[in-house]
């Protein structure tokens, strides 16, 4: 993890006032949020299919040790190498021995989030050799040295001006802004990449344990090029992606391109079963599956447990509130929006999402947006507890509601708490309202009126009331 | 003829002490229904700031004396759909013992948000209106995805008489309020609010209604401060004589 220098607050609000990311944000999410609601829409049997889905990612966690032998046998069985990363350092360690003992100098990579996780391009260019990205969005930020901001659309903070720029400076290409002009540069480019790469890196969305199939859903064609191009394939998958069978892959297939940017499916849906056979005209020689815990094996009994469910398909961030404010980068970890703050906490640990934890106002769009209904909220206020109980919180918020909960928690001192409330009013309140609260209070009312306590509460009003 | 209905009046903690009118209101509402309203003295906060904080040691305190208080209640109205999830979805998992749990339970089906009690437990549905011209509802997250309920409140507004209901854009989007979010998050909570302002302007409606204390503090704190001549009503405060 790399060490942030400022506040979530800071960063939150550094985003708020970045006028470009304002703009790209609220069209992109809004976009993927209506296509998403539309999908659903035209689809009468999507709701039951999540539940199945859910009800088969549930299984799948129950008997995980059994399905995850099976993937590696039939991996193998198909003539791949399958491989069990405990941390993100042996995953690395893994993917670079495959690198130097092939040789390979170029890796071209589709896009992975398992790899960012695993912090894999660094390592990668600080051993010899260079990753180049072939996603378009992964492409530019890869250009522009930064880290995804979206599960599902990476540079979905840019604007199309900004990538023409990006393009013009770092490419010397002049170009207009236009989506169109921009792929064919970028894909001009990475044409002579893909013929020079020995190695070809994916994730995968699922991994088949019945046939030892790996499932890429994409939607450029890179993806298959990264698979059958290079001579050797490595595909690293957090393991709670293996699927038991074909058929169930069928019902994830189903929901998640609808989720993700509602499409029916995405444009490629790419099976790979193993290297290259012979009497195959492509693929790669060797075939590498890296299954990576990170600390999902942790969570199977720990209250995160539900996040193992996720697909990574981006709708619980286009819908959340927080994330469409702020985008990805002001989360500070690989994984933004709501189901990013639990992985977050899963993979570093409650002191990393002390702040996080509270980058929601719980209003549950998320969980209703997510193909697998992960309760992300309930797990939000899961770790909240969890930070109070280790008292984690800084100690003025936990005096505070220590205070709040002796206060309601007597009817007697909660009464008494209201003349007292209205003597400190006093000074603050012009013509029925409270503009400004001072010292650390103003938080509430720099932007917002504060009512103040009535002059006779429901409770003080309730004996007259009565007798009406 | 049967006896009248009973209702006790869960008035909440942003109820009592900042909006009292509206508990008023609905006290004189329910009467005019012919349901015999009580006011259990005792009750203060549902407990909700501290369960969302994580404080649910101290939450679980709350619930279990809010259990007490309104055990002889018949039913149990709350003006906030926040409020009224709390007791419905989470006191049965907080209080503890199994006794406790099963009397937890038995509150949460007897208690419910206003427009619930109203439309499916009174069957009421056609009111006249407090406020004349163009009015909209904001969906409280809680209320719509914590109670899944989006009709009843719809099916007394769009009844009014007296107003026309439109929708709003993006109704069921947060209004940024979340409790303590708004404060440990000044910022992204405001830039959030902003957006349902915009979407309650470009409706056209001259009211914006809604089912939760919490959201009407947000939404009023920031229509005061842009000097807007748009109004934030709870449902109590619209619904006026039945028809």
């Amino acid at each position: 993890m790399r060490e942030m220098a400022t506040s979530f607050r800071d960063r939150a609000g550094h985003a708020l006032r970045d006028g470009f990311l304002q703009e790209a944000l609220t069209i992109a999410t809004t976009k993927f949020k209506e296509l998403r609601r539309e999908a659903f829409e035209d689809f009468p049997e999507g709701e039951a299919l999540r539940d199945r889905a859910r009800e088969i990612k549930e299984a799948t966690l129950q008997r995980l040790d059994h399905h995850l032998e099976r993937l590696v046998e039939s991996v193998e069985r198909v003539g791949g190498h399958a491989h069990y990363a405990t941390t993100s350092e042996e995953a690395r360690r893994i993917i670079l021995d495959i690198a130097r003992r092939t040789g390979a100098r170029m890796a071209v990579k589709s896009k992975s989030m398992a790899t960012e996780e695993i912090h894999l391009n660094e390592a990668l260019a600080e051993a010899g050799v260079t990753p180049v990205e072939t996603d378009l969005g992964e492409y530019i930020i890869q250009l522009a040295h930064e880290r995804p901001s979206h599960i599902i659309a990476p540079a979905i903070h840019k604007t199309k001006g900004q990538v023409a720029e990006l393009f013009a400076r770092e490419l010397r290409r002049q170009v207009a802004a236009d989506p169109e002009a921009l792929t064919r540069i970028a894909r001009d480019e990475l044409r002579e990449k893909f013929l020079r790469a020995d190695l070809g890196i994916t994730g995968a969305n699922f991994a088949v344990a019945e046939t030892g199939t790996v499932v890429l859903v994409t939607n450029e064609g890179n993806g298959r090029m990264v698979t059958s191009l290079p001579r050797v394939h490595v595909a690293v998958m957090g393991l709670e992606k293996v699927v038991p069978s074909l058929t169930d892959l069928m019902v994830f297939l189903a929901i998640l391109a609808k989720s993700a940017t509602g499409q029916k499916l995405s444009v490629y849906t790419t099976l790979i079963q193993g290297p290259r056979r012979a009497g195959e005209l492509e693929g790669p020689e060797e075939f590498h599956l890296v299954l990576l815990d990170n600390g999902r094996i942790g969570q199977l009994a720990g209250p995160l447990r539900e996040s193992l469910y996720c697909l990574r398909c981006g709708a619980c961030l286009n819908v959340c509130p927080v994330y469409r404010q702020i985008g990805g980068h002001a989360y500070g970890h690989t994984y933004p929006g709501p189901i990013g703050i639990l992985l977050t906490a899963m993979q570093h640990g409650i002191g990393s999402v002390k702040d996080l934890a509270h980058a929601s106002s719980l209003c549950g769009a998320c969980a209703d947006a997510c193909p697998v209904r992960i309760d992300i909220p309930k797990m939000l206020i899961e770790l909240r507890r969890e930070i109070d109980e280790r008292r984690i919180a800084p100690w003025p918020e936990r005096l505070v509601f220590a205070l709040f909960a002796r206060v309601v928690g007597s009817h007697v001192l909660y009464r008494l708490a209201v003349p007292i409330a209205r003597l400190l009013q006093r000074p603050l309140v012009r013509r029925g309202t409270i503009r400004r609260l001072p010292l650390g209070f103003g938080a509430w009312t720099r932007t917002r009126d504060l009512p103040p306590v009535a002059s006779r509460t429901f409770r003080e009003r309730w004996r007259e009331l009565e007798r009406e | 003829m049967s006896p009248p209905l009973r209702a006790a009046l869960m008035v909440t903690c942003l109820g009592d002490m900042f909006y009292p009118e509206v508990g008023v209101k609905i006290v004189r509402l329910l009467r005019r229904l012919g349901v015999a309203v009580e006011f259990p003295s005792g009750q203060t906060c549902c407990g909700l700031p501290l369960f969302n904080s994580g404080y649910h040691r101290e939450a679980a305190a709350i619930a279990r004396r809010t259990v007490a208080l309104f055990r002889d209640s018949e039913h149990v109205v709350v003006p906030s759909g926040s409020c009224a999830w709390m007791v419905k979805h989470e006191y049965p998992g907080l209080v503890g013992e199994p006794g406790a749990r099963r009397e937890a339970e038995a509150l949460a089906r007897r208690t419910h948000e206003l427009s619930q009690f109203l439309v499916n437990v009174l069957g009421r549905t056609r009111f006249r209106s407090e406020t004349p011209g163009r009015i909209t509802y904001h969906d409280s997250c809680h209320l719509l995805r914590g109670l899944h309920e989006a009709s009843a409140p719809r099916t007394l507004l769009g009844h009014l008489e007296g107003a026309e209901f439109v929708e709003l854009p993006g109704s069921d989007e947060c209004c940024g309020f979340g409790g303590s979010f708004a404060v440990r998050l000044p910022e992204v909570s405001t830039a959030v609010l902003d957006k349902k302002l915009a979407n309650a302007e470009a409706s056209g409606a001259g009211c914006l209604v809604a089912c939760d204390a919490g959201c009407l503090m947000q939404i009023r704190g920031g229509l005061a401060r842009r000097g807007s001549r748009l109004r934030a009503l709870h449902l109590a405060e619209i619904l006026g004589g039945d028809v």
